[in-house]
């Protein structure tokens, strides 16, 4: 382990104290702050030279950040529990039998879930829950069935605190994931996050029709594209996290991001751009993913000793990492500027000629970059549009079009969507809050849904304009909560304070309504 | 070329490539110009009728995007217009001067671009009703590419007396501004014996999506209006047919200045006639 200033251990020491003392945080917020300010401290990762110009930065000039992950990932940032492995065997560690009946299943999975770390501390990914609860269901009729899933789903939101926690539904439609969302609809709550694997030949209408009323009511399902999807990583795909394509039964190590924007900054023109500056980026950025992999595999002892890989539920070889970037938008823009040339981003052919061209080095990078410990995605890391932190200013998510900029035709915001979505396996997505006095009509939503994903579109979310809940960037954050927050009171779930940063920095309420 | 010119044009308006307000599901929806009735709270009196040349819009066009040719005939530029409808606003003769006069295929050419994000096409108006030719090269095209083809008519037109342009529309969504023949003529300025017939035809044949009525108390009995239309149309409900019943608010936006003052119905007034419908045994009744 590497020594470190005392100037350092001071600073920190005073971060421990004010965290001691906030007023808005809670009890677990301060625990869990605090757990990173102790992480902070150690220096046990092989770091590649030049990280630290690149990484320690202002958000104007930081070209890598590794989302606060810390400074000795203890585990994987996000993992995917087989909870079928455990509603179907139990587990010795919890000392629990396999449910017989709705009631034990509930129990059980509301156990589980306060076992399974991740970045957040929360689990990331809480399971298909109709695929899991729907043959639990057969003996109960529709009215005890709905008490029940909603005493399980308010559980889950009032204990998950944080909507990084994604259920899955479909794509086979079930009693279970219809009664889900309409307890979703009648709750309207920002936990847990769901998705809807959608395929128009598998799902039918009625249960698709239904994921779109609830999402026009609480801001979830959204949709994935079951086929796209499904080509990349195979059938036992989830989503998780925000919307973040990974392998059931295992994970990601870790997600660090690339921020495009800035790398331009540093670029003289676009051939430096193009020939020196992002392959310098994407090669420092691969190697300290590297890093923290081989302490993760190597050093932490996490897969040797938490119960869930000892049990099964997880396997080491299931995991990949997720190769990120943020601020498309900025970096073509600053990049056409340097070119001298007007086109922007999203609203001209040139510019988004220059975005795709970019993806594509990118993805030659990340194709030719091979890690020991990816072996289930081919050695390689994923491609990952990551939708930004609260702390950003003037970076737009992932290869969006930046708010406010959005092209006033739909049909032209979704064209611009479909050419890139599908560079990114582990996730990429994009928002539209629907203007729901305008639009009393879900069919028209499930169409732009089914054109999209023949157009290679992976993912898509909506939400009423006049809604509480609402989609900050991944996660769903209420608007009420956000106004408490604001006003000096403590909020329950740790995502509503990122949804206010989002709100003042990333104007994410000003979004273009359809 | 000889083809085009032989071909049959209508007086296109405005295309809405994203539509859910014409018909189920994401729709584009084709606006013709001109229209046989001169309903008092039209709220797009600028489809009406055509152009004199008289170029007012000309003067007032803040994008310089239109002109006149020494006949007098008044030419548009898309590539300039800023959509501000300053024109339309400055207009006094019910007309528009951005229509374009397009063929079958120039408007698929327009259609075939939003594909694969609509299931249908809906062509409204003024009155649409009054280019049959062109609907029917229209809709024969749009069916081949497996899109549903829906007219938004007053029903002027006898559908019955038009089996070619029946066999290549899916379904109807019909006016129905007044029930009593007085009633009709104080709205619209024309008789209702056909949109009557017109409206049981459909249901007959199962292609009537809709019955609208704009609630505007000051110039018809509205509840009159509602029940005797709820009543004829039931027959066809109870028989399988479903038929939505649309009950649209009279609101003054977009209504010419001269007609612009008339009452706004209130939202219980909207309530009790959704009612009146339910209680009858309609099931689909929606209010905007």
């Amino acid at each position: 382990m590497k020594p470190i200033t005392m100037e350092r251990v001071e600073n920190t020491r005073q971060e421990i104290l004010d965290t001691i003392k906030s007023a808005t945080l809670t009890h677990e917020q301060k625990v869990c702050t605090l757990a990173g300010k102790a992480d902070s401290l150690l220096e046990v990762l092989d770091l590649p030279e030049g990280l630290s110009e690149l990484l320690d930065q202002p958000i104007e000039t930081q070209c890598i950040c590794d989302l606060f992950e810390g400074h000795a990932p203890m585990r994987p940032r996000y993992i995917i529990p087989d909870y079928e492995k455990f509603m179907k065997e139990g587990s010795k560690f919890l000392q629990l039998d396999p449910p017989q009946d709705i009631y034990e299943a509930i129990n059980s999975l509301l156990i589980f879930y306060k076992h399974v770390p991740s970045i957040t501390n929360f689990p990331v990914y809480v399971g298909a829950l109709d695929k899991l609860l729907d043959p639990y269901l057969k003996d109960v009729d529709d009215e005890t069935a709905k008490k029940l899933l909603k005493l399980f789903l308010i559980h889950v939101d009032r204990t998950i605190l944080d909507s990084f926690s994604h259920a899955n539904l479909g794509p086979e439609p079930t009693r279970a994931g219809r009664l889900i969302l309409e307890v979703e609809r009648e709750l309207e709550q920002a936990v847990p996050n769901i998705t809807l694997k959608y395929d128009p030949e598998i799902t039918d209408d009625d249960f698709a029709i239904e994921a779109v009323k609830t999402s026009l009511k609480s801001a979830k399902p959204s949709f994935a594209n079951h086929k796209m999807f499904t080509s990349e990583l195979g059938e036992d795909y989830v989503i998780a996290s925000c919307y973040n394509g990974l392998k059931l039964g295992g994970g990601s190590y870790t997600l660090c991001r690339m921020i495009l924007g800035n790398i331009a900054k540093r670029a003289k023109d676009l051939k430096d751009f193009k020939e020196n500056q992002l392959p310098y980026v994407m090669d420092i950025m691969a190697r300290y993913m590297d890093a923290r992999i081989k302490f993760e595999v190597e050093e932490s002892g996490f897969f040797e000793n938490n119960f869930l890989a000892k049990e099964g539920f997880i396997h080491r070889d299931r995991f990949t990492a997720m190769f990120g970037m943020v601020g498309m938008a900025e970096c073509v823009n600053i990049l056409m500027e340097k070119e001298g040339k007007a086109g922007r981003y999203g609203h001209n052919k040139e510019a988004d000629a220059l975005g795709v061209e970019i993806m594509e080095q990118i993805k030659a990078f990340n194709d030719a970059h091979t890690n020991p410990y990816c072996e289930v995605t081919g050695g390689h890391f994923l491609l990952h549009a990551q939708v930004g932190i609260a702390s950003d200013l003037k970076v737009s998510p992932g290869t969006r079009i930046p708010i406010g900029e959005e092209p006033e035709e739909l049909l032209e915001h979704l064209r611009h969507c479909s050419l890139f979505h599908k560079y990114f396996p582990s996730g990429t997505g994009d928002i539209f809050p629907i203007d729901t006095t305008a639009h009393k009509n879900p069919e028209f939503i499930l169409d732009i849904v089914k054109g999209a994903f023949k157009e290679d579109l992976r993912y898509l979310s909506f939400y009423a304009s006049d809604s509480d809940v609402i989609r900050i960037t991944g996660y769903l954050v209420k608007r009420s909560e956000i106004e408490k927050l604001r006003s000096g009171q403590a909020v329950l779930q740790d995502t509503t304070a990122l949804g206010l940063g989002a709100t003042d920095n990333g104007k994410v309420q000003q979004r273009r309504i359809r | 070329m000889n083809n085009r010119l032989d071909a049959v044009t209508a007086p296109v308006n405005k295309i809405i490539r994203f539509s859910s307000v014409d018909g189920p599901g994401n729709r584009t929806a084709i606006f013709l110009q001109g229209c046989n009735f001169d309903c008092r709270y039209c709220h797009n009196p600028e489809t009406r009728r055509f152009c004199i040349g008289c170029g007012k819009c000309v003067k007032t066009c803040p994008a310089g995007a239109l002109s006149q040719t020494p006949e007098g005939q008044v030419r548009f530029d898309p590539a300039k217009c800023v959509s501000c409808d300053t024109c339309i606003k400055v207009c006094e003769h019910d007309a528009s001067p951005r229509i374009c006069e397009m063929t079958a295929e120039d408007v698929m050419k327009e259609v075939r671009w939003q594909q694969p994000y609509i299931r249908g096409i809906t062509v409204s108006g003024g009155e649409c009703s009054l280019h049959p030719r062109f609907l029917k090269e229209l809709f024969e095209i749009a069916q081949k590419e497996a899109l549903t083809c829906f007219l938004d008519s007053n029903g002027s037109y006898d559908f019955s007396k038009d089996p070619e342009l029946m066999a290549v529309t899916d379904s109807v969504m019909l006016d129905i501004k007044a029930f009593s023949p007085e009633d009709h003529l104080n709205t619209t300025g024309a008789g209702n014996k056909t949109v009557l017939a017109n409206a049981k035809y459909l249901a007959e044949i199962g292609k009537l999506f809709e019955i609208r009525t704009v609630v505007a108390p000051d110039l018809f009995d509205v509840t009159e209006t509602v029940r005797c239309a709820g009543e004829m149309l039931l027959p066809y409900l109870q028989k399988g047919a479903k038929i939505r019943y649309k009950l649209i608010t009279y609101r003054p936006m977009g209504v010419r200045e001269k007609y612009r003052n008339m009452r706004i119905p209130t939202e219980e007034e909207m309530m009790g006639l959704k009612m009146l419908l339910t209680d009858m045994g309609w099931d689909d009744v929606v209010i905007t």
